[in-house]
């Protein structure tokens, strides 16, 4: 069985794909994986997931290069603005209450 | 030499010995997730000697690096069990898992006692046994779950059995019996302990290795 290990550096920080370990049932990929991601206290918390468990999605057709639906290109920042002066909104947008 | 110093350098040398023992795979286990949890835990028991030797040398008035290296091999207090080279993988596991079982029970003996220093460094290192214990207890699962691993660790532990009972004193020994039994299923024959500090002729090779870059530098390596 292939187990992927997730970890976490620090409280709070978002889990993060550190490798994966073979083992033959979870009690070893226990072992195995404190032993490999977190003996040298590089980790606060550890998650284990069996390989079957992830769903992998990768593949993303795009017949026509719909080009308009990337951002690349925009300047988002500057229409967004206009847009939501236009709404009146611009004391919703997100940072407002600092500026 | 007091009864407490002779007590630290007896599970101070069981450990460091132990775990120059168990860095010997550090290479060539048999899969790499475990080489890496091996030698782990074979650091782990060397960072547990030092911390023993160290509270024996304040005592003393020696240090840790005299105590583990400028010592005859004679002069070591180290069950044989610990000694024997046996580069074979169900034997490792049989000695693992013996030496984890009679460890847990010395130390829970330890971490009672009215020494607060000796209690202290034994509830200390009984929290990274705990882990060491975990790792020998799903090995022997394991191996009791088929035909062919029951017989390969049994036959282990019919040949360990005298050396494992030489690590716990007769206060003790009892116990390691009745925890052995009952996780084996079955009654396991008297056998006369092999007692410690005689030494198996292994030891004397160990010995010459692991001291080899302290007596090539007398005056102290530095890393």
């Amino acid at each position: 069985m292939i187990y992927e290990v997730f970890r976490q550096e620090r409280k709070g920080q978002p889990f993060q794909h550190a490798g994966s370990v073979v083992a033959p049932d979870e009690a070893f990929a226990e072992i195995y994986a404190r032993e490999q991601y977190a003996r040298r206290q590089e980790s606060v918390a550890l998650w284990l997931v069996p390989r079957e468990a992830v769903h992998e999605i990768a593949e993303f057709p795009d017949e026509f290069e719909m080009k308009y639906r990337r951002v690349d290109g925009y300047s988002i920042k500057a229409r967004l603005h206009e847009a939501r002066e236009r709404a009146g909104t611009l004391d919703m947008a997100p940072g407002a209450a600092s500026e | 030499m007091s009864d407490r110093t002779d007590l630290l350098l007896a599970l101070a040398d069981d450990e460091l010995i132990l775990g120059w023992r168990n860095s010997e795979w550090t290479g060539i286990a048999p899969f790499l997730e475990e080489d890496v949890a091996f030698s782990s835990i074979a650091q782990n028991e060397i960072g547990h000697a030092r911390a023993l030797y160290e509270l024996a040398a304040r005592e003393l008035g020696s240090t840790a690096d005299e105590l583990a290296f400028d010592r005859t091999p004679e002069e070591y207090r180290s069950a044989a069990l610990v000694e024997l080279r046996r580069l074979e993988w169900a034997r490792t596991i049989a000695r693992h898992w013996l030496y984890e079982t009679a460890d847990e029970i010395r130390i829970a003996s330890l971490k009672a006692s009215s020494d607060m220093e000796i209690a202290g460094l034994a509830a200390k290192i009984d929290r990274e046994e705990a882990y060491h214990r975990m790792h020998a207890e799903m090995w022997v699962d394991r191996l009791l779950a088929s035909e062919d691993g029951r017989a390969r660790l049994e036959e282990a532990i019919a040949e360990l059995w005298p050396y494992a009972l030489g690590v716990l004193d007769d206060v003790l020994r009892p116990e390691l019996v009745a925890r052995a039994q009952e996780r084996l299923g079955r009654v396991l024959p008297d056998a006369e302990p092999v007692p410690r500090g005689v030494h198996e002729a292994e030891l004397a090779e160990l010995w010459e290795e692991m001291t080899s870059v302290r007596r090539s530098a007398p005056a102290g390596a530095q890393w």
